[in-house]
């Protein structure tokens, strides 16, 4: 019951409350900011998209989006052939990396030794540092003369009947792009997947072992389905960077404006095609045909981050219902 | 009375000082073609006078040509002159006219990998059209053999393979194709960048170089510059005069001589006359406004381009580009004096 004056900070009963709402809500505030930030950078990023591509908007219309063509002396463009490449190379990508990253992930986080797991981890993290003009290095120099001469000459012999790998194998193409982008994103969905597999409580593992699950068993049928939001946060991760990745693809992807069925062929990715031609981009049309492009890339992972969480929800959902 | 002198001079000393040590920024961009060159010239004429900082960003000719009509940059640089219509637009939003002075010689020569083929190939016109527009697709095709007597060449399918990014090269290489080729000119034309008919697409001349160097049967283009100091091996052209000339500095300026100079130096100097030119070569062209407000920047500048056609032209040999002809430099040592 002290009546004298105390300092402030002195009396917590009385200045407690009042003092750290204050700090409270100076926390709420700033971090609200941090986060309203990044929206609002990205609703300026779109913004900047739609009003830096109007001219080519107003001259092709819906039809830049099913047109192949891509002619910078007519000044006709289409964005089909890029979206194409783009869409095809970063699915094969997945295709090739989701089985090996899941894999890896489940072998670093329930079969290996801790330490082996551990020293691992460390140097698959160190392969999502290398910057991507290595891997494009790699890919031209290393893995395109592979490709030629040690990979696909038997895979034609043996599977060339089918569409996809038909054709002429120049070494650049659809194929070694993906290849290319698989090794560079199979990192990130190790090391998230990893992670979140660690973090399964063990009496999941517990509890299955005891209801006479054999190990795979526990691991297939208990722990991964645990972690799947994460492991699909990893593979959606994965996808992003995929598609998005400009240097290491325009090496090894052929730069050709065309839609094959053949994975064998060459093609161009929307990323590849802007870096390679803004600079040199001289009438504005064409400049803001390749800012369309970019506003096209970016719809599009728009659409594929909305149908994955769409994915995310449902499978959840229908999980929950389950339990 | 000697104090109030010497604190007088001293002071005077001391502006002068700090005005002479003023350093004076220039900025440039644009063309790659000559950026070892200009890379040299500018790293000497700072060397000469220190105060003195021109700095030049080889973004490509377009980003050049956009930035100095932007105003972003004091000067550009282009290895293809400035359409009518950017002409137009760099008046309507400088409020000056943009001048070209030509600067150095270069050329794009053809490169290939062709199994079997250790010499030097010739071409003519009809061939190089025909590969790159996807029409004669076998190495031993009639049209490249007749030219090539005693060569064995196989049958192996022509891979060709050009710039995926705009460049200047690129521009070079289109221009030359569109005066020998009617069909070039309506299917595809010229430009940094164009819709090529048929082949493989790299960046830059590495890319270029690298994949050609890995294909069999493939040919690509390359600058000159790039062919000599990697030491590859590239074809020779045909030209107007029915020799088969391999591209160095000689034939490109005797390219250069067989062309009439027009007062605002805008010229393409593809498809000479001349016994000995070499058909696929090109000036390259510094973009200077007329009227430049900052009197500095305007007196380095016009200094440089002084210099540029004096010492600087004995320095293009060293580097593989053709010096400017005596009497293209004349021209525009007379042009000079319009930038005020």
């Amino acid at each position: 019951m002290a009546s004298a004056p105390v300092a402030y900070s002195e009396s917590p009963a009385r200045s407690g409350t009042r003092r750290s709402g204050g700090a409270d809500r100076l926390a709420y505030l700033i971090v609200l900011g941090a986060a309203s930030s990044i929206l609002l950078i990205t609703c300026f990023l779109a913004y900047q998209l739609w009003t830096g591509s109007v001219l080519a908007r107003h001259k092709f219309g819906w039809n830049f989006i099913t047109t192949s063509t891509w002619d910078p002396v007519a000044e006709q463009f289409g964005a089909l052939p890029f979206a194409f490449g783009t869409v095809a190379t970063s699915l094969v990508a997945l295709i090739i990396s989701v089985p090996l990253g899941l894999g890896a992930a489940i072998f670093l986080a329930e079969l290996a030794p801790r330490r082996l797991s551990d020293m691992l981890t460390f140097l698959i993290e160190l392969l999502a540092a290398v910057p991507s003009v290595i891997y494009g290095l790699l890919g031209i120099f290393l893995l395109v003369p592979f490709l030629q001469n040690v990979v696909v000459p038997p895979l034609k012999q043996a599977l060339g009947f089918l569409p996809i790998f038909s054709g002429p194998f120049y070494g650049v193409s659809i194929f070694s792009a993906s290849i290319v982008l698989a090794i560079m994103i199979v990192p990130f969905i190790i090391s998230v997947s990893r992670e979140v597999l660690l973090a399964v409580p063990q009496d999941q593992r517990e509890a299955a072992l005891a209801l006479g699950a054999t190990k795979w068993e526990s691991t297939w049928k208990v722990v991964v389905p645990h972690a799947s939001r994460g492991i699909m946060g990893s593979v959606f991760l994965a996808l992003a960077r995929a598609l998005g990745e400009t240097m290491a693809v325009t090496m090894v992807i052929g730069n050709t404006p065309q839609i094959k069925a053949s994975l064998l062929a060459p093609g161009y990715s929307i990323a590849a095609v802007i870096a390679n031609e803004f600079a040199e981009a001289t009438s504005d049309l064409y400049l803001q045909s390749l800012v369309e492009l970019g506003l096209v890339l970016f719809a599009i992972t728009v659409v594929i981050n909305g149908l994955a969480r769409l994915l995310i929800l449902t499978t959840t959902r229908g999980a929950k219902q389950q339990s | 009375m000697m104090r109030r002198i010497l604190s007088t001079t001293l002071g005077a000393a001391l502006m002068a000082g700090i005005a002479s040590a003023q350093p004076i920024n220039v900025t440039g961009a644009g063309a790659t073609f000559p950026y070892p060159m200009y890379s040299k010239w500018f790293d000497e004429y700072h060397k000469a006078l220190p105060n003195i900082q021109i700095n030049y960003q080889s973004v490509g000719s377009g980003a050049g040509i956009k930035q100095v009509t932007e105003g972003t940059v004091d000067f550009g640089a282009s290895d293809g002159p400035m359409t009518d219509d950017q002409i137009k637009e760099f008046k309507a939003k400088r409020g000056t006219n943009i001048l070209h002075f030509p600067t150095v010689l270069g050329a794009v020569v053809p490169i290939y990998n062709v199994p079997g083929v250790a010499t030097d190939l010739n071409f003519t016109p009809e061939a190089l059209a025909g590969i790159f527009l996807g029409k004669i697709t076998k190495w031993n095709d009639p049209a490249i053999a007749s030219a090539n007597p005693g060569v064995k060449l196989p049958a192996n399918d022509i891979v060709p393979v050009h710039r995926a990014d705009g460049s200047g090269t690129t521009y070079i290489w289109t221009d030359y194709l569109s005066k020998i080729s009617p069909e070039w000119s309506s299917k595809v034309g010229k430009n940094t960048s164009v819709k090529w008919p048929a082949g493989l697409s790299q960046p830059k001349n590495e890319g270029v170089a690298g994949q050609v160097k890995q294909t069999a049967g493939s040919i690509g283009y390359v600058e000159l510059i790039y062919a000599v100091q990697t030491k590859m091996s590239y074809g020779k052209v045909k030209n107007k005069s029915g020799a088969f000339i391999k591209a160095d500095l000689a034939s490109v300026t005797a390219a250069a001589a067989g062309v009439t100079m027009p007062e605002d130096f805008r010229v393409s100097i593809t498809d000479p006359a001349g016994a000995n030119a070499y058909p696929i070569a090109s000036f390259t062209w510094l973009l200077i406004p007329e009227v430049i407000k900052d009197q500095q920047k305007k007196k380095v500048i016009a200094d440089f381009v002084k210099w540029m056609l004096g010492p600087g032209q004995k320095m293009t040999p060293a580097l593989q580009y053709a010096p400017l002809p005596a009497a293209v430099v004349a021209k525009e040592e007379k042009a000079l004096a319009k930038v005020h």
